[in-house]
């Protein structure tokens, strides 16, 4: 038989699935790997205020991620750094007062291992109601947003042209990142969080001819890749993080194989 | 009571109208001083030189640049848009019946009916990726005008299509502002079909150098000096005084 909180680790990799799937082709197709990156490493910051303070986690790492999402745009606007030395700059700043922050807290026993690269160990009957209602609710407003966002990612003037909304479509989108980050933080780990949004999206645009396909791909991607990483996790007693994220790469070393094929038969 | 109502028909008539507009980035102007407007049923052509403003002029009346001087009245909303230039990422996978429906869900017979008007029904499952640039600029006008817009505002449309293709889309481009009496806004170098399908030509220089009817710009000295008289010997008989000259960056210079 399974264990409790296995079962309560694979309800929450599902739901958590079901979200970086879409919005992971969104973040390859709008090239955000790097900003992902950045809110996630922003995310150690927000765990150790939630401890500081006993707060909710995934409140407190959603408030403090979008909280450097919009601190980003805005030094992009001001400033003539390129973004990638911005994104550089949050990233390493917010994760290294992060780190400082734990210092000062030696009298909370603190599992940064578990924080880096995630465990199915702590995911508690609350975790999985917030990943849930958190995730339903990022899926609804990524469904409001679509057609602006979308038809923004193929062409922003197209899109701004004839009517739609690129520039709050792309502010939203913004925050939906940084919920799906706080959601998923203590089950995948801050270092590995890009990698589940990334990978299995990856793997999609390999197999795939049209968006809707890909997202559908990067869906089953990320549920395989969960429930595949977390078995593992469970068998040889690995983090579940690393876990996933490696059953994700296996998936896309296999969709290489399916392109090789498609060249085979093209020649 | 009778001016108000003059002033509501013509409201309805214009759909975008640009007063006194120009755009500039940091001190450079790429264009300044326009004011046009494009009328239902009626084709407006802007033309001039390469770097005077005419995409500039474009996207200031679709609402792309926002921090313009001068002002823009919008009168709809229903817009279909083929920009000069167009840049897709491939990391989309996007076929061309994707791309038809982007900015509007269309029922599948308007797409057809769109891709089969300009000639490239067969495409229609194709990765956008794998067009050529005619074909692809095929695509472009019929995705601007499947959803059947009531503005219509292409920029250089038929660049890259062969030449027969050409004549036939622009006849088509006339076609439906009769059709769907929309307003179209053109931007062209092909001054030959400019001048016969064109009611109203805007000629630019960084500024609105000469407009009107084709043939009053073709007559006009300014249209000449820009182009060059072989441009308008075919159309102008008369002669026009000048009465500013251009410095260099297209500035007007009171004689």
């Amino acid at each position: 038989m399974l264990d409790d909180f296995f079962i309560r680790a694979l309800f929450a990799g599902i739901g958590i699935a079901l979200v970086t799937g879409p919005l992971g082709c969104f973040v390859v197709w709008r090239r955000l790997s790097y900003f992902g990156d950045t809110l996630a490493h922003s995310a150690l910051l927000g765990v150790t205020i939630a401890y500081s303070f006993e707060l909710n986690i995934a409140i407190s790492v959603f408030v403090i991620s979008a909280i450097i999402a919009l601190l980003l745009v805005n030094l992009q606007k001001k400033t003539n750094l390129p973004g990638d030395a911005l994104l550089g700059l949050l990233a390493h700043s917010s994760l290294a007062i992060g780190l400082v922050v734990i210092g000062f807290l030696s009298f909370i026993r603190f599992d940064v291992m578990g924080l880096l690269f995630g465990d199915i160990l702590a995911v508690s009957l609350n975790d999985i109601i917030i990943i849930w209602i958190g995730g339903a609710i990022i899926l609804l407003v990524l469904r409001l947003i679509w057609k602006s966002l979308f038809a923004s990612t193929v062409n922003y003037e197209l899109a701004e042209a004839e009517g739609l909304n690129p520039d709050k479509a792309k502010a939203i989108f913004t925050i939906l990142m940084a919920a799906i980050i706080a959601i998923s933080i203590k089950m995948v780990g801050l270092l590995l969080i890009t990698g589940m949004l990334i990978i299995p999206a990856a793997m999609a645009r390999n197999i795939s001819n049209s968006p809707q396909q890909m997202i559908l791909f990067s869906v089953i991607g990320s549920l395989l890749s969960v429930i595949i990483g977390l078995f593992t996790s469970l068998e040889f007693n690995t983090a579940s993080g690393p876990s996933i994220i490696a059953a994700s790469l296996f998936l896309f070393i296999l969709s290489l194989l399916k392109i090789k094929q498609s060249i085979k038969l093209k020649n | 009571m009778v001016e108000s109502s003059i002033k509501m028909s013509l409201k309805n008539k214009t759909l975008v109208k640009l007063n006194n507009a120009g755009f500039r980035i940091n001190e450079k102007w790429l264009v300044q001083g326009v004011s046009l407007h494009v009328e239902r049923g009626k084709i407006i052509t802007l033309i001039g030189p390469n770097g005077s403003g005419k995409s500039t002029t474009a996207k200031i009346a679709l609402g792309i640049y926002k921090k313009i001087e001068g002002q823009v009245e919008k009168y709809t909303n229903k817009i279909g848009y083929v920009p000069q230039k167009i840049s897709i990422d491939w990391t989309l996978p996007l076929r061309v019946k994707d791309f038809m429906s982007l900015t509007e869900s269309l029922e599948e017979e308007k797409i057809n009916e769109a891709l089969s008007l300009t000639g490239v029904i067969h495409l229609k499952d194709k990765n956008l990726g794998d067009l050529s640039g005619g074909e692809f600029q095929r695509v472009l006008l019929a995705r601007a005008i499947s959803k059947k817009p009531e503005l219509l505002v292409l920029d250089e449309p038929v660049q890259g299509v062969d030449f027969t293709g050409e004549i036939a889309l622009y006849e088509l481009i006339k076609k439906i502002s009769e059709e769907l009496n929309c307003g179209i806004l053109l931007i062209s170098h092909d001054l030959h079909t400019v001048m016969s399908a064109t009611d109203h030509v805007v000629c630019l220089n960084g500024h609105v150098c000469c407009s009107g009817s084709p043939i009053d710009v073709a007559q006009n000295s300014e249209y000449k000096a820009l182009f060059g008289d072989q441009a308008s010997q075919t159309l102008s008989i008369y002669e026009h005084k000048h009465d500013h000259i251009h410095t260099s960056e297209g500035k007007i210079k009171k004689n």
